[in-house]
């Protein structure tokens, strides 16, 4: 493999490595401040992407598929806050899977009945098509950089809104000890909800902004969810900077093993977790 | 711990059903009630991790389709496995998985342990998923049924419907009898008192990890069992048996059936199986309904089935003690 091949492949680790960050943010968040394990996570980044398919197919315009598949799954996550996951807080974890579970089916029932079955494709915005030509025989698709660029901004974005607002702090404070922040006049019904909401967001966020260079179609939430999960556990529960890196370490690992074990790509990135909780149960920043 | 005569009338009903059906019954629904039964066995040996070790775990799938896996690799291609050799295979090579996954898995307590279960599962899920072992996402077919031979006489066809569903029950009877002897063994009162409080079970002197993976093993075997028949029932094995929607629905049977009972998950799997068959035929988007159903189950039936015959049917002075307390168990884990 040629420097440049190489580092082709490295980006492409990265940018998938970026898309998972994103996702799995959402996730490591809802379970680090409302104590809530989401197996519908995945679910609603498939419906970020159906949503940014409908939305692009009936206007016409990429910028609006994503704003409307990030606007329609924060207001959705509302309301689910409002009706279910709010009575899951504090309640044991098998119902917590059990509920999501239920929530898994219902969202692909109506997403069949809503959307249909079919696979579909995003088609990027005009002025992010087309590739540039490295060499003779390789190009990199601009949407792939501009994907990555919007990861990015996206990843400073919550790393700053964490870090260093005052929501951030509650939410952070929140993560840490959730009935002293409560006892300290934190309104924290409130900062659930909109944690919750902002993670299914963030889900689905993900989802919009990878329709154009995957396919979109019904089981690409499953195999997203898994990752995630896996991400969480390697990075520690609850850390966003743990996400970071555990997403950063899936998507090298899953790259570049597609292009040198293609059959043993999916199950390196178990073993590379399994590896890494042997060593530290709690994962890499996780509080033990 | 003493049965209510409650118990032991819905007991004895329920065998005399099991009995009876194969002999009343049209063959189509002797066969569906051969492959609720085993998913009964499936939910059993579940609810013997969940249920008795309060270890949430997302991986029997994983067990149970690897088991039929085993079984599809060993059937020769022009006749049926012997049961005598592949089962013990199966079961054996389950077992050192089991081991494997749960010596892992066991050093992570509450929601790392059921992620991690997961993330094993879905690897076994993609060893088979996108290798070439077992025909990759094609999965493989069985075409001989495993065959019961001894000293070249045929002891029971498998390929007979009836003679199938007797093999089902016995190993439902079987494995409900061994989880029943397990739970009220000491052993099942050291992994009672480990899902309860480990602090104290360990400072007791309990092994606890032993005790727990002791218990993970066994139920992984059970899986095995399970998935060994129901490979040979279908002539047919493909990645998603393994896949975490199928752990994810024997939570559901677990759940709805009871915890903390060796009946309930029996119950479960065969209330929500008989359930789908009928929204299979009635409605197009029958999975939304189960969808529906399992999150009312959350909010309105933590207890499962048993809570609601208990509110229909007020329970009587002599009653089996009140079953530990779920949300405490999971604080401890």
């Amino acid at each position: 493999m040629d420097a440049l091949t190489f580092a082709v492949q490295l980006l492409n680790g990265v940018q998938y490595g970026l898309v998972l960050f994103l996702v799995a943010s959402g996730l490591t968040l809802v379970f680090g401040i409302l104590g809530v394990i989401n197996l519908a996570h995945g679910a609603f980044y498939m419906l970020g992407a159906y949503l940014a398919w409908a939305i692009a197919a009936y206007t016409g315009s990429f910028a609006l598929a994503v704003a409307g598949a990030l606007a329609i799954s924060f207001v959705l996550g509302i309301l689910l806050e409002e009706v279910f996951v709010k009575r899951m807080i504090g309640r044991d974890h098998l119902a917590q899977v059990l509920l999501s579970f239920g929530l898994i089916l219902v969202i692909d029932e109506v997403r069949q009945i809503v959307f249909g079955k079919d696979v579909h494709s995003v088609a990027p915005p005009d002025w992010l098509r087309g590739s540039i030509q490295l060499t003779d025989v390789l190009s990199y698709p601009i949407y792939r950089l501009a994907l990555c660029v919007a990861c990015l901004i996206l990843a400073c974005v919550i790393f700053y809104v964490i870090q260093k607002t005052r929501l951030g702090m509650v939410v952070r404070a929140g993560a840490e000890n959730r009935d002293m922040t409560r006892a300290l006049g934190i309104p924290f019904d409130l900062v659930n909800r909109y944690v919750f909401a902002g993670g299914i967001a963030l889900a689905a966020l993900g989802g919009a902004l990878v329709a154009p260079v995957s396919t979109v179609f019904p089981g690409m939430g499953d195999s997203m969810l898994i990752l995630s999960f896996v991400v969480v556990v390697l990075g520690g529960i609850g850390s966003v900077a743990g996400a970071a890196i555990g997403a950063l370490l899936i998507g090298l690992t899953d790259t570049f093993g597609k292009v040198f074990f293609p059959q043993f790509s999916s199950i390196l990135v178990y073993v590379l977790m399994a590896g890494v909780l042997l060593w530290r149960p709690n994962g890499l920043l996780g509080k033990s | 711990m003493t049965r209510s005569t409650g118990t032991k009338a819905a007991l004895a009903l329920i065998v005399a059903l099991a009995v009876a059906l194969p002999f009343v019954a049209p063959g189509y629904y002797v066969q569906f009630a051969s492959k609720a039964m085993l998913m009964a066995m499936l939910a059993l040996s579940l609810n013997l991790v969940v249920g008795y070790g309060g270890m949430v775990s997302l991986c029997h799938a994983a067990f149970f389709g690897l088991a039929g896996y085993l079984l599809g690799l060993m059937t020769p291609e022009a006749a049926g496995a012997s049961v005598w050799i592949a089962l013990p295979a199966a079961m054996l090579g389950v077992a050192v998985v089991a081991a494997i996954i749960g010596a892992l898995s066991l050093r992570t307590r509450g929601i790392y342990f059921i992620m991690v279960t997961l993330a094993f599962g879905e690897m076994l899920f993609y060893l088979f998923h996108d290798t070439r072992i077992g025909g990759g996402s094609d999965g493989l077919y069985i075409y001989f049924k495993p065959e019961f031979v001894l000293g070249g006489i045929t002891l029971i066809d498998l390929e007979n419907p009836r003679a199938f569903y007797w093999v089902a029950l016995a190993w439902l009877v079987g494995a409900a009898v061994l989880v029943q002897a397990m739970v009220r063994s000491p052993f099942g009162h050291a992994l009672a008192a480990a899902r309860d409080n480990e602090r104290r079970a360990l400072s007791l002197g309990f092994p606890v990890f032993r005790v727990r993976l002791t218990a993970f093993v066994v139920s992984a075997m059970i899986a095995a069992v399970a998935g060994f028949f129901s490979a040979a029932q279908f002539g047919f094995v493909a990645p998603q048996m393994l896949g975490w929607h199928l752990s994810a629905s024997i939570l559901v049977m677990v759940v709805l059936g009871g915890m903390n009972s060796v009946l309930g998950p029996v119950v479960g799997a065969i209330a929500l199986l008989g359930l789908e068959e009928v929204l299979k035929s009635n409605f197009e988007h029958w999975k939304l309904i189960k969808g529906l159903i399992v999150i009312a189950l959350v909010f309105a039936l933590p207890g499962g089935l048993k809570q609601l015959s208990a509110m229909m049917f007020p329970p009587s002075a002599a009653k089996e003690p009140a079953p530990a307390n779920p949300k405490e168990a999971a604080s401890h884990v």
